[in-house]
């Protein structure tokens, strides 16, 4: 998808005045079902630890951890491919498509999928993506970018989906509007079986890949990433590098922290593992068994003050609990990946020109971190990004100036004292009567919103030195 | 340079060191071949009796639906009458597991039994389970010539055969136990962990069951274990 | 024990009651208190700007200032958190400064939970007549661990009702620049807070950063909303009859 992270304030007003979405995202209940799951596993908090000492490892030994993993895929049948950019992974993806012969290839859900925007390659190149996850479908037939990374269609409401299935599902010869999401799965379903049966390549993101037995993991709760990759000629698993961890152990360990963080609960219905292409005697599974490694900026953080986002097992967690994020969704954002980790990924991969409004649309309120499973310091690293722009002088000169004079004063106390004075009596005598100001000068973005409260008056310092007090210093 | 090349130095250079030495290397495979376990949480480290009971709960919770049996013998028996209670016609695929197809379906004359992987219009399958981890109420099914993936999957109606000795605790024991069975040969292609019927939450996060695996998973626990059947 | 008051620019500006009224606290509870005058501000809005230089500059003449105390107390969790937490990741690459830094970090607290957890004070003398709700501000709150103190102290002011904010621990909104640069985004966050706050059928609302109240007092103002809005500090030292924050002062 075309990035429109630099329109993010646009974005915003857009959602925050579309009646629609914030109807859709008014009602998430994520939180309530990650605080159930947790309360559920004493060993929670532990597991925490653990896992984001499992990640740090592995990111220290990533070249060997992914070596062994390749080695381990091809002693099985399988072929590792590495891509530096989405432009060699789509290559890679359409040269594995055409060597099967592919008119159609069924996609799991996959974030990378969309970061190297391989369904329009591939349609591009006459190859027809179907999606097969509920969300994803859904929001395929609308033309639409997902807004959360594993519930793709929180921003619409079950009326946009009834009028989408009428409008798409004529084709199929279905007439009938329906009601009930219950109706409308039926209804994918039926659709989607014929496709999944009649697909050449199945396509799936991975959420683990493990180094011990060349194997990648995938989890859904519907069951199409296994529909993908059994019914078809080829499975391709699209991953990053820093999804790997080293033993199935490891996998597990992992495994009991995301679905618990993801939806509450306590594994998600299929969680597959894959090892290989099928093996001469099993009856059914894909000829073939490749796994897309696409680096696209991940190892560029490495050994930067950004590694720890390449803990990230992408659960949502932190897009559940943000608070900016329920109020404007996932799609003002501006590209793949939404929220706290979104505002930290993104302008690593695209640039903290295109990207910069992300780390700074938030308050540092440390809501992510303190629900991230791999206790990513999300806000010290959104903190990260601005020192970079305002290294960079991306800041806008108003603020930049601003903060200047502010600094500039706070490091003369004398000064600042005095100025604080004058300015806050005059603002006080101001503001007495009435006790605050509907309108103040250099303060629009304040009072568009609010009232600013009128000042006592005197300072404290004002006031403490007037007490005559031993005011030290 | 390829690009398996440039990624590996990029990642070296920016780890700030070079190839890893062999001693370290040999670190990082030891590690690899013991693979240790880590925190386990003491959920399932019950006896053997309390795992049952909690695998079942926790399968419950997850909306399969379980049945008891007593032995391999009451099988075919404990199928029909899922079919019959769900109205669903008296017709199963039932994988080619020795195992599963020993057990005496002529006691069901009117029960159609085919077996294979599914075909388009098979709306009930038969595959037996490798292990059911208590934990979390959650089967572990493998592939293989006896049990094909997709019978787990395409059917609406998914049954399963679990034998109470096939129930551990934690995932950890689930894994020794892979291990210790393939000892020397190749892992499955796949291995499906299952945890209750498909399900999508997908519009306005109301759950809706039968998404695109099946709508209903079934589980019957067969107490006796294998070593009585064989005696049988 | 002698207390090194960090007054926090907001309440310098714009609420002096407050300091006056922490200080009342701390020192009733047996502390001497002090106020450097060489101190203006943490720091954190040029820190949170991605400007350390400034924000260095400032930390460096604050820890200056305050190191030669037994502790150093602030009526802000913000603030507070700046000092204690932030600091020494500040001078992550300056050694000297970085352990002067943390050794000023270990004496440094939030009022509120200083009285309690240091202090040993669990009730205090004080009456207030009405019904408050508590918003749990996110860096005392998730920096250092602002949770049960305030609801412990202001169980024991006579005539309070406390009722628990829905969403309590949810943002409001303000967080420093945030407010200025996305006052769309802001104004909807500090208004689903003043709905749970109105919900609660609560007269008064309190909270112990003054960020946070001119925020949520600004938006009730606008609002119409009746609602007293004060710091809790305010309350806990027996000032709650001082003009709520947005209350005409004549």
């Amino acid at each position: 998808m075309q990035p429109t992270c630099h329109a993010f304030k646009e974005n915003a007003h857009a959602a925050l005045n579309d009646a629609t979405l914030q109807r859709a995202i008014s009602k998430l209940g994520f939180q309530a079902a990650r605080a159930a799951a947790v309360a559920r596993l004493p060993e929670f908090e532990a597991l925490r630890d653990r896992g984001r000492d499992i990640k740090n490892h592995v990111l220290e030994n990533l070249d060997f951890y992914l070596e062994r993993f390749e080695a381990k895929v091809r002693e099985r049948g399988g072929e590792v491919h590495w891509c530096r950019t989405p432009a060699e992974a789509r290559e890679a993806v359409l040269a594995i498509c055409r060597g099967v012969g592919a008119r159609t290839v069924t996609k799991g859900k996959s974030m990378i999928g969309e970061e190297i925007a391989i369904n329009d390659y591939l349609a591009a190149n006459g190859i027809t993506p179907i999606e097969t996850d509920f969300g994803e479908y859904i929001i395929q037939l609308r033309h639409e970018p997902p807004s959360h990374i594993i519930a793709p269609a929180i921003h619409l409401t079950k009326d946009q989906v009834s009028d989408t299935f009428l409008e798409s599902h004529r084709q199929y010869g279905k007439t009938r509007r329906l009601a009930e999401p219950g109706e409308m799965l039926a209804e994918a379903r039926e659709i989607l079986r014929e496709k999944f049966i009649a697909a050449d390549v199945g396509i799936t993101g991975a959420n683990f890949l493990v180094a011990e037995t060349g194997s990648s993991f995938i989890v859904t709760n519907e069951g199409n990433g296994d529909l993908t990759q059994t019914l078809t000629k080829a499975h391709i698993v699209l991953a990053t590098p820093e999804k790997l961890v080293p033993t199935l152990e490891d996998a597990t360990t992992l495994l009991r922290l995301l679905a618990r963080s993801a939806t509450g609960q306590e594994m998600s219905v299929y969680t597959t593992m894959s090892t290989g292409p099928r093996r001469p005697d099993d009856l059914d599974g894909p000829a073939a068994y490749h796994v897309v490694i696409l680096d696209n900026g991940r190892t560029a953080l490495l050994g930067t003050e950004f590694q720890d986002i390449l803990r990230c097992i992408k659960c949502a967690a932190c897009l559940n609990h943000c608070p900016v994020y329920n109020t404007i969704g996932g799609h003002a954002y501006g590209w793949v990946y939404p929220g706290p980790m979104g505002s930290v990924l993104t302008p690593a991969i695209l640039g903290v020109e295109e990207a910069g409004d992300l780390p700074n649309a938030t308050t540092l309120c440390g809501r992510c971190e303190s629900v991230c499973p791999m206790r990513i310091p999300l806000p010290k690293m959104l903190r990260h990004w601005r020192e970079r722009e305002y290294e960079k002088g991306l800041s806008p000169p108003r603020y930049r100036a601003g903060l200047r004079v502010w600094a500039w004063f706070a490091k003369r106390p004398g000064l600042y004292h005095l100025a604080a004075r004058f300015g806050m009596s005059v603002l006080g005598a101001l503001g007495r009567r009435k006790g605050r100001f509907h309108r103040l000068p250099f303060a629009g973005g304040w009072t568009s919103g609010r009232d600013m409260p009128a000042p006592e008056g005197p300072t404290f310092h004002a006031l403490w030195a007037a007490r005559g007090d031993g005011a030290g210093a | 340079m390829s690009a398996r090349e440039d990624m590996l130095a990029q990642m070296r250079r920016a780890l700030g060191r070079g190839v890893l030495d062999e001693a370290k290397k040999a670190e990082l495979e030891a590690r690899l071949a013991a693979h240790p376990r880590n925190l386990v949480p003491k959920r399932a480290q019950l006896d053997h009796p309390a795992q049952v009971e909690l695998f079942i709960e926790m399968a419950e919770r997850a909306a399969a639906t379980t049945v008891r049996v007593a032995s391999l013998a009451e099988v075919p028996t404990a199928v029909a009458e899922f079919l019959a209670a769900q109205n669903l016609p008296a017709a199963i695929r039932l994988a080619p597991d020795p195992g599963l197809q020993a057990m005496p379906w002529r006691d069901r004359p009117l029960l159609k039994v085919e077996t294979g992987i599914a075909q388009p219009g098979d709306r009930a399958s038969v595959s037996p389970a490798f292990a059911g981890v208590a934990e979390t109420g959650t089967l572990m099914m493998v592939s293989g010539p006896t049990s094909p993936t997709t019978l787990n999957f395409l059917p609406e109606n998914h049954i399963v055969v679990l034998r109470a000795d096939q129930i551990v605790g934690p995932f950890e024991d689930a894994w020794d136990r892979l291990r210790a069975a393939r000892r020397g040969a190749d892992f499955p292609r796949a291995i499906n962990f299952i945890t209750g019927p498909s399900r999508s939450a997908d519009i306005e996060q109301q759950l809706v069951m039968g998404a695109h695996g099946p709508r209903r998973l079934h589980i019957i626990l067969v107490a006796e274990d294998s070593n009585a059947q064989a005696k049988a | 024990m002698k207390i090194g008051f960090f007054v926090t620019c907001l309440v310098d500006l714009f609420r002096p009651t407050v300091g006056f009224a922490a200080v009342k606290l701390l020192e009733e509870a047996g502390c001497t208190v002090e106020v450097p005058r060489a101190q203006t501000c943490c720091g954190q809005p040029a820190y949170n700007s991605g400007d350390k230089a400034d924000a260095k500059d400032i930390a460096r003449a604050v820890i200056s200032a305050f190191e030669p105390y037994d502790y150093v107390v602030a009526p802000s969790g913000s603030c507070a958190g700046m000092i204690k937490v932030h600091y020494a990741e500040l001078f992550a690459d300056e050694p000297a400064w970085a352990q002067r830094a943390r050794a000023l970090a270990r004496r440094t607290y939030e009022l509120i939970s200083f009285l309690v957890d240091i202090c040993g004070v669990d009730a205090v003398d004080a009456r207030y007549n009405g019904t408050a709700t508590y918003h749990d501000s996110c860096s005392g709150l998730r920096e250092l661990g602002v949770k049960a103190q305030p609801r412990k102290l202001l169980a024991s002011v006579e005539g309070l009702t406390l009722k628990e904010l829905p969403g309590t621990e949810v943002c409001c909104g303000f967080g420093g620049t945030f407010c200025i640069k996305y006052p769309e985004i802001s104004t909807r966050m500090v208004d689903d807070k003043i709905k749970d706050v109105a919900n609660t059928g609560a007269d008064t609302l309190l909270a112990g950063d003054l960020g946070c109240l001119l925020n949520m007092a600004g938006r009730l103002a606008r609002e119409g909303s009746p609602i007293k809005v004060r710091h809790v500090a305010e309350v806990l030292a027996d000032m709650g009859r001082v003009p709520a924050i947005g209350e005409p002062l004549a």
